[in-house]
């Protein structure tokens, strides 16, 4: 712990580890071959980027682990890859999907 | 197989209403006026059978509810096998059966989440709605059970003219309980419901405070609650999309195994009510007769044909144009563009001052 919290930048955003909150996950639909978030009265579909990132939550790994993932199997510059990471995670984590 | 009709796309949620019986005897509960008794129920072996073919055809989300679906104690087997195979498992339950033990086997069994209803924030009211003496710190408990595990828990408030004032002291209750989500749904007026009509119904000026009360109370509040808010759609302008189409996403099967599209379904009687008994939950979900007959807008009516809105609303609710207009098959009357609108306004303009006694649901208390 330090003294004063370091304001909540990417670099400390990328420490974090993140995971389902409890009651939702992400599923392998079977028989529409699709990935679903199941969560509390719904099922929702992500769409194939944010699936590919949400593959990777799995409550052990920091952020920047997935970003790193991300980077070494698709075609875009690493801060494009973290912007879209972290925005996806901010926006997930607000409809109580993921938690740190 | 032989030669089938053009395959609707599966349904995602199965609606499992394991028993009707129940405790309490809320005046606008969702069961039909014709309960099922529990020697009619089926047996174990047949839920797992219709949990196992609902899986199979693509079912995502299974909600286990009632009557009360605690009063069956075969529930933690029904629940793990359906975990088992990969479904979203739901208990929607009045909570006044719950405990740490049977709570801890369902837990362990693999359930995701708790829908726990309330009648009121005040046990008084709440309590002369549910017919139940000492429900409400039992309600208050099973809340809490929940909550310290960590399971997500949503609190359902049905709204009517007794409680719509403390609709902001509901909202409060959920947050300071740990729910993560909480339902302000108005009554739905069907089967008990539209018996209990002129009781229940509130007015248009009442309608507009509880509508402002959540407005308020998600500013307040922000994401931490999710607040779903279900109003009476006799205040509308148009028809809500009944169960997001008939037959389109989601399936129920009563406690005797009926199979319908929707709760109320069973008071259309143009077609045989499927029975999970003698067919699958694939071949009724593609091919009975009660599944296709509202498929789709092929069966719609001008001005529903024609409407630009006809595949967000699908037409709205076939069993309230049955209940107002004596045909399921009609725009749904809450519509403006229905010609028979006139039937709803009719209705709200000759709402009582006062309320009539309420009309209690239990076995063979159903108006003739």
């Amino acid at each position: 712990m330090t003294d004063q919290p370091a304001p909540a930048g990417p670099d400390t955003a990328e420490q974090a580890v993140v995971r389902f909150m409890r009651g939702v996950r992400l599923q392998h639909d079977r028989v529409r071959d699709q990935w679903v978030i199941q969560a509390p009265e719904r099922a929702f579909v992500p769409d194939p980027v944010a699936t590919e990132i949400l593959r990777l939550v799995d409550g052990q790994r920091p952020v920047s682990a997935i970003i790193d993932d991300l980077a070494a199997r698709f075609d875009a510059p690493r801060p494009v890859i973290a912007r879209d990471v972290l925005a996806l995670i901010a926006e997930l984590t607000g409809r109580q999907v993921l938690t740190t | 197989m032989n030669a089938m009709p053009p395959a609707a796309p599966p349904p995602m949620s199965l609606l499992a209403e394991l028993t009707h019986r129940c405790p309490l005897q809320c005046p606008y509960c969702s069961n039909p006026l014709a309960l099922d008794g529990r020697e009619s129920e089926l047996s174990t072996a047949e839920w797992l059978r219709v949990l196992d073919q609902a899986a199979e055809l693509g079912v995502l989300q299974v909600h286990f509810s009632g009557g009360e679906p605690m009063a069956r104690p075969d529930l933690p087997d029904l629940v793990r096998f359906a975990a088992g195979r990969g479904l979203y498992t739901n208990l929607i339950t009045s909570g006044v059966l719950l405990t740490e033990a049977n709570f801890r086997a369902l837990a362990d069994a693999g359930l995701d989440h708790v829908q726990l209803s309330f009648q009121d924030v005040d046990a008084a009211p709440a309590e002369k709605i549910g017919g139940m003496t000492g429900a409400q710190v039992k309600k208050l408990a099973a809340a809490r059970i929940v909550v310290a595990d960590g399971m997500p828990l949503t609190l359902n408030f049905v709204i009517h003219r007794g409680n719509v004032a403390r609709i902001p002291r509901m909202l409060d209750l959920a947050r300071d309980l740990g729910a993560r989500r909480v339902e302000i749904a108005h009554t739905q007026y069907y089967g008990w419901g539209l018996v209990n009509r002129a009781a229940l119904m509130p007015t248009r000026a009442q309608l507009d405070e509880a509508t402002r009360a959540v407005e308020d109370a998600r500013a307040r509040l922000g994401p931490a609650l999710a607040i779903d808010y279900v109003t009476p759609d006799y205040y509308a302008d148009q028809p809500k999309p009944c169960m997001g189409g008939w037959g389109r996403r989601f399936v129920n099967v009563s406690p005797a195994g009926r199979v319908l599209p929707c709760h109320a379904a069973e008071t259309i009687k143009s077609v045989a009510i499927p029975d999970i008994r003698t067919a699958s939950l694939g071949e009724i979900w593609a091919d009975a007769p009660l599944f296709r007959l509202f498929r789709g807008t092929d069966w719609m009516p001008e001005p529903c044909r024609g409407c630009a809105l006809r595949e967000k609303d699908w037409g709205g609710c076939r069993c309230q144009a049955l209940a107002l207009l004596g045909d399921a098959a009609a725009t749904d009357p809450v519509c403006a563009r229905s010609p028979a609108h006139a039937r709803i306004t009719e209705i709200l303009d000759s709402l009582p001052d006062a309320p009539p006694p309420l009309v209690y649901r239990r076995f063979g208390n159903a108006p003739a």
